[in-house]
This record gives C-alpha cells, structure tokens and sequence, in this order.
C-alpha cells in the first residue's frame, strides 16, 4: 500500500506544482473573503470569537474549493481507472489523496493565516499553539471529509453543488471545535480543555467512516 | 497458443440503468489466442472490455478471466491485464516519462523499462514533453506502453489503431499486435483487417451476440448494417 500511496501522492503534488490550481484559487479566495470582512464588519481589527469565527469560516470555504477539484483530474484524465486497474489496495488512494488535501490545506494557512493577523487582528495573539494545534486537528478531519465528500461528488455532473452540500454539514463540529480551541488565541474565552479532545474524536470517527465506505464509492 | 481458455463469458448481463448493454453474451477464448469484437457504434464492444478489464461488475451469468470469476476474485487479476482504450489514461500535465513512472510505482514495475518501451514507439526524445503537447498519434503510442508497461498476460484493445498512421501502427505491432504473443481482445470496424488477426469473432449487435466463433466478412459487414 506504502508504494501506491507514495506514487499516487507523488503525481498529486507533481501536478499541482507543475500547473497549480488547488492551492492557488483557496488562497486566493481566503485573502479576498478577508478583505471583504475588513469592509463588511466596518472594524479596523477583530478579536476574541469573532475572530476565530471569521477566519475558521473562511479557511473552510476555502478548504470547500479545494475538495471540490481533489478528483477532477483523476476523473477528467482516466486517472480513476489508470488507477483500479493497478494491483493495489484502493484504500491506497484514499490515504493518498488525503495527504495531497492536508498538504494543500497547510500552504493554504501559510498563505492565510498571516494575511488575516495582519488585515484583521487587533491584539497580538497569545499561546499561538493552540492556533497550531487547532489547524493541525481541523485540516486532519477536513482532509479526509473532504476526500470522502469528493471522491462521492465527483461522480455527478453537479459536484460544484454537492461538495458544499455535503462537506459544510459534516464539518460544522468540527468548525465548532476550532473555534472554542483558537479564540483564546485572539484573546476570547478561555477554552475547555476538552476541545482538543473532541476535534481529535472528530478526526477519528471520519477517518475510520472514510476508510469503510471508500471502496464502495469507487465501484461502478 | 495453450489449450486452457484465458477468457471465458456465459450468458454475460451487463446494463447501464434500464438499457441493456450486454445480453446473454458467451465466448470462450485460449490462452494466447485473439478475440476480435465487431459491432457498430452502442453495440456493447467498449462496456465488455470494460467488464473484462474488472471496472464494471457483470450483472448475469458469469466471466472468467486467467481462470478467476469476475467479479468476486477480480483482485487476483488486475495487474495481469492491460486496457487500451478511447482514453488514454494519461494526465494531460505530466510528460509520457512521468505518466509511465507513475504506472510503474503502481506496478512494481523498474523505470528502466520505461526507457526501453519509449525507444521501441520511437518516443524517447520527445519522453520529457508534456502529453498535451504530443498529437493523438503520439499519446496513443505512449498509452500502449502503459498498457503493456507491467507485461501482462491479456490485452484488451479498443480500436487500438484507430487514430495511427501505418508508421505508427506498426511501431505498436511488437507491443499489443499479434506478435506480442498475449491473449488480447480487439474491438475493430475493419472487416477485413480485424478477420486477418482474429482467432476467435464475436458480432455484438445491440447488446446481443449476433456472431460468434468464426464469421466472413460478408456476415460481418452485415452487422453494420
């Protein structure tokens, strides 16, 4: 499984180097959604939850662009079929096309969390791990409701409608936890420290989801 | 040519909803030997590769391929087939070289091989270029070395010469021709060519084997009509 995973990444992230598309448009997205609520919310800086709020909202529909052209090649390019015809776990393309979207979602953040400190935040951030820790836990459990939401959408002719029909639901406990875990961060409430926790459980329970129902999605 | 058959289909039942692709298809085919699939546009020669090759299920009666039921041990037997088919399989942004190292991590197959089979389609010099920068002609060539990048033991051909000039076509002749020595199955529209290399015909005619075994170019002219 190692060698098909490593190949199928391999291709993923050469592509996406080679032409980029992904990373590009999410970011892209998430400095212009920044703007706009610089503009919207007529405050030179935000803090506390509404901080988190506006930047853990932005980063998912970034992230909801990104799910959204995670199988496009594959299925515009045969890369599907190039792929069920290999000799190998298809659990392999799961795990792979999950690392290229958390690879992807950590450029998207290199990009977007300092245009949002600089455009928006008002106090320094404090205990800035926990941001860390918040975006590491969140990208793990987008990455693979991402993966899971796309490999299903991309079936259909109206997958630009279905991945954020899909992936926004199943992400809203997940948005819940990064914003209780990062707002003390931009100087909100102190957080439970079950929050790291339950993003973790998160991560678990659509991991193993992913795991079971991703062959099915790959039969005719 | 061995006497064990490397493909057998009864009764094979392949449908797209309510329309029926296949229907009550049967053929059996030796080991080394070569199917050749006639049958005009819709008539179901691309849905049976597609059911050979293990990318979609059979819906009645059963198939056999290398002596392993389909679909139920079709894991056994992916990684000895290859499928050419209307789609390359190729990814229009990465060169003919890292398509088919991408392949041949999925197989277990050495690069050195790679450089070998781009030499024999004459495509070495241009193995660093972008697929979407080849012509038809030359991504054909490069999917045939996928096809065969991992030596299988059945080919599945549709029209594999289809958009190839007779340079072309020749150079993939030690690849996926008859020469090869492979068991393959070949769809084609050209009586009098596909007749030449077929050991065994199959006539589809919406869905429904209308000739099988041996066939003349007349019955298989009338087939398109």
């Amino acid at each position: 499984m190692t060698r098909a995973v490593n190949a199928v990444l391999r291709r993923d992230l050469r592509i996406e180097t080679r032409t980029p598309q992904v990373v590009p448009g999410m970011a892209l997205f998430a400095v212009s959604a920044f703007v706009v609520f610089h503009f919207a919310l007529q405050q030179r800086s935000v803090e506390g939850n509404l901080a988190a709020g506006v930047l853990w909202v932005t980063l998912l529909l970034a992230a909801v662009l990104g799910i959204a052209r995670q199988f496009v090649a594959d299925r515009e390019e045969g890369g599907f079929e190039g792929f069920l015809l290999a000799p190998v776990d298809r659990t392999a393309l799961l795990v792979a096309k999950a690392a290229s979207l958390f690879l992807f979602l950590v450029a998207l953040e290199i990009v977007a969390v300092p245009a949002f400190l600089v455009m928006l935040l008002g106090p320094s951030p404090v205990e800035f791990w926990r941001l860390l820790l918040a975006l590491l836990l969140a990208d793990l459990g987008i990455a693979f409701v991402g993966t899971l939401v796309g490999a299903l959408a991309v079936q259909s002719r109206a997958r630009d409608l279905l991945v954020p029909l899909l992936a926004l639901p199943l992400l809203i406990p997940l948005l819940i936890g990064a914003v209780k875990l990062s707002a003390p961060v931009f100087g909100g409430p102190a957080a439970a420290a079950r929050w790291p926790w339950v993003l973790a459980l998160y991560d678990l329970v659509f991991g193993l989801v992913a795991y079971a129902v991703f062959d099915f999605l790959l039969e005719d | 040519m061995g006497d064990a058959p490397a493909i057998e289909l009864a009764g094979l039942v392949r449908r797209y909803g309510e329309r029926t692709a296949l229907d009550d298809v049967s053929v059996a085919l030796p080991a080394g030997a070569t199917l050749v699939v006639f049958g005009p546009n819709g008539a179901g020669k691309s849905t049976l590769l597609r059911v050979l090759a293990t990318l979609l299920r059979p819906q009645g009666g059963t198939a056999h391929v290398l002596g392993e039921a389909l679909p139920r041990d079709a894991w056994k037997v992916r990684g000895r087939i290859g499928l050419l088919g209307h789609e390359p399989l190729l990814h229009r942004d990465l060169s003919a070289r890292e398509n088919l190292r991408f392949h041949a991590r999925l197989h277990g197959v050495a690069f050195e091989r790679i450089d070998a089979l781009l030499e024999q389609v004459g495509l070495r010099l241009r193995a660093d270029e972008p697929i979407r920068e080849l012509s038809r002609g030359m991504v054909q060539r490069v999917a045939a070395c996928r096809t065969v990048l991992h030596e299988p033991d059945v080919l599945l051909l549709d029209e594999p010469t289809a958009n190839l000039d007779p340079a072309a076509a020749d150079a993939l002749e030690p690849l996926v021709g008859r020469t090869s020595g492979r068991t393959r199955v070949v769809t084609s529209h050209d009586p009098a060519r596909g007749l030449a290399e077929a050991d065994v015909v199959l006539g589809l005619r919406g869905g429904r084997a209308e000739l099988s075994g041996s066939a003349t170019e007349a019955e298989v002219r009338e087939l398109y009509r």
